[in-house]
């Protein structure tokens, strides 16, 4: 049952991840990230993760992610034009060197075995709570500072005039 | 996969699902003839009554309008999308229904984070309206729809944040959990809800909710008199049906989490009666508990004029988000030392 | 239970899609969406080992990752914006200006 799940998620996943890719408009692109969002925080609860799955939601999905498509209805783009095709010389180098990389890269995990432990990890916010902020709390507190930096910054760039 | 999809405990779950799913659909469905009928009364008129006694069976002839309409498209739009809109509107409304404890044991899922649950399936409800009023290739639609998102997310930050304070006072963030830690009185006849330990948050919760569901005084996006109809101006039909059933299903649910969260759930005194009367009471308290809170939330309609973009935006980020923090701040404090 | 390998392939298919997005699109949006997916890929491995060893330490890492992502979003989105004020175009072969 959960492998049927799991299949059903990461074919979701890899759909989405398809699909942003081979999206002309950049709006269907963003929207294909959501389902892959979603896929992912279902991998998640698989996992055991739940408190993180939902937040994955909350912050990714439903904040960053509504960020991403109010600029592009904002700035009303159009959908990419086919420019000069640069990469007509580099495809013939790029695609078998691409290929060699990603054998290499799911060689190296293809049989990475592992005893499970027994599942005594409970993701529930307790656990996270009592670890973030005992553990890591200083990093807590410069991530706060980090976000105070980045909207300012932002603020500061889409302001018309300077 | 197919004995457990056989077994005695799968199919409880189903009726618990068809129950639960049934009963939400036409306490929605008779949930627009409940608002048009106390809004008529509060005009001094009478409202639908012709259908069927009192109007009772308005909400069908409704829906048998909605299903026989013609189906329409404007030009130059995104047909994907504009089919697509409702459909994301609607999703997250009616999920938000399925980690909702009706009664101690009527639940379709008891996860251990559902509240957050809720939260999360409701940001995901924002895309429908931005995305319904940017495919319908129209002024009043696409202005609908950014007022409508920018509203939705800045209420957002004050609606999580009231609820901190109840979260600290439980320690749980699941919704059954919340319910049960409300169960008993205070000197026998006080009963022991969060609204007495969080009158701040209650408050702060509400009117985040009222702005989170786009009811008046917060309607700004589907203002009558200003945008035709905001972001479903073009729509007609059966996805209009959608849409609306869509904003009644958040209002449902913003009630119910206010009753879980501050009025206690479906703790209620108990009263003498048959078996099957001690089995449905805690339900049908919860259920009267919301009824009242739609009651509010029409004569609030009915009573109090639109406020302006500029004042809602003051309003929703200078106004409830500090004394969402401050109150987070008191109740850490007290809970601290008591 | 699920194979921890799985996991890591799924990520790392999904690092190697985001990587590829990065190289080959021309459209700014599109390169900060291909970036998301890769950090979406690596939030995944940190949550299988997390759950394999039996540690928070993961989960809390993923933490970091999505905070860092939103700021980066943020940025990014209004350079994006200034961009697009100045050149009324998104295609970043076009802001070539340095080139020799």
């Amino acid at each position: 049952m959960i492998e049927v799940l799991f299949l059903l998620f990461a074919a979701i996943a890899l759909g989405a991840a398809i699909n942003v890719l081979a999206q002309k408009h950049v709006l269907y692109s963003s929207l294909s990230l959501i389902v892959l969002l979603t896929a992912i925080s279902g991998l998640f609860i698989l996992m055991q993760a739940e408190f993180l799955a939902v937040i994955n939601v909350i912050v990714y999905a439903g904040a960053i992610m509504v960020l991403f498509v109010f600029v592009i209805m904002l700035l009303n783009l159009p959908a990419d034009e086919d420019g000069e095709d640069r990469l007509r010389w580099l495809k013939l180098i790029g695609i078998p060197m691409g290929l060699f990389l990603s054998f290499m890269v799911i060689r190296t995990v293809w049989d990475v075995r592992a005893t499970p432990l027994t599942p005594e990890l409970a993701g529930t916010p307790q656990a996270i709570g009592a670890s973030l902020f005992t553990d890591y709390v200083l990093p807590f507190e410069l991530t706060s500072l980090l976000i105070l930096i980045a909207l300012m910054g932002a603020v500061v760039f889409a302001k018309k005039d300077l | 996969m197919i004995e457990y999809l056989s077994s005695r405990e799968f199919l409880i779950l189903f009726a618990k699902m068809i129950a639960i799913f049934g009963g939400v659909m036409g306490a929605l469905a008779y949930t627009t003839l409940l608002e048009r009928r106390v809004m008529a009364f509060v005009q001094m008129r009478p409202g639908p009554n012709r259908v069927g006694p009192f109007g009772l069976l308005q909400p069908i002839a409704d829906g048998l309008k909605f299903l026989f309409k013609e189906q329409i498209v404007p030009t130059n739009a995104n047909v994907f999308l504009y089919y697509a809109a409702p459909i994301i509107s609607l999703i997250p409304a009616l999920l938000s229904f399925s980690v909702i404890p009706f009664g101690p044991d009527l639940k379709i899922a008891d996860v251990s984070v559902s509240l957050l649950l809720i939260f999360a399936i409701t940001s995901l409800g924002v895309y429908g309206i931005v995305l319904g009023g940017w495919a319908s290739n129209s002024k009043y639609p696409m202005m609908g729809a950014m007022r409508s998102s920018a509203q939705m997310l800045s209420y957002e930050l004050s609606l999580t944040l009231s609820v901190v304070g109840v979260l600290m006072i439980s320690n749980t963030l699941s919704l059954s959990s919340l319910v049960q830690n409300q169960q008993g009185t205070w000197w026998g006849f006080i009963p022991r809800w969060n609204i007495f330990l969080q009158p701040v948050g209650f408050l702060v919760y509400l009117l985040s909710g009222i702005a989170e569901t786009n009811r008046l005084p917060f309607d700004l996006a589907e203002s009558e008199q200003e945008l035709v109809a905001g972001w479903h101006t073009e729509y007609s039909g059966m996805k209009f049906a959608m849409f609306f059933l869509a904003e009644y299903a958040n209002m449902v649910t913003v009630s119910a989490l206010a009753t879980i969260m501050f009025l206690g759930g479906w703790n209620g005194p108990s009263l003498p009666g048959p078996w099957w009367l001690q089995m449905a009471l805690p339900t049908i308290w919860f259920l009267l508990k919301i009824a009242a809170f739609l009651f509010f939330y029409i004569m609030v309609r009915a009573s109090i004029p639109r406020i302006r973009y500029d004042q809602l935006m003051y309003f929703g980020w200078k106004v409830l988000l500090p004394i969402a923090l401050a109150n987070i701040l008191v109740t850490s404090f007290l809970v601290a030392v008591l | 239970m699920i194979p921890l390998n799985w996991y890591l392939i799924l990520g790392a298919a999904l690092f190697l899609l985001g990587m590829l997005g990065f190289f080959v699109k021309r459209n700014i949006i599109a390169l900060l969406l291909s970036v998301e997916i890769m950090l979406n890929a690596v939030n995944l491995t940190f949550v299988a080992f997390s759950s394999q060893n039996g540690q928070i330490n993961g989960q809390i890492f993923v933490f970091f990752v999505l905070v860092v992502a939103a700021a980066e979003a943020a940025v990014g989105l209004a350079l994006v914006i200034a961009m697009f004020r100045n050149r009324e175009t998104l295609n970043v072969d076009r802001s070539n200006l340095l080139k020799w």
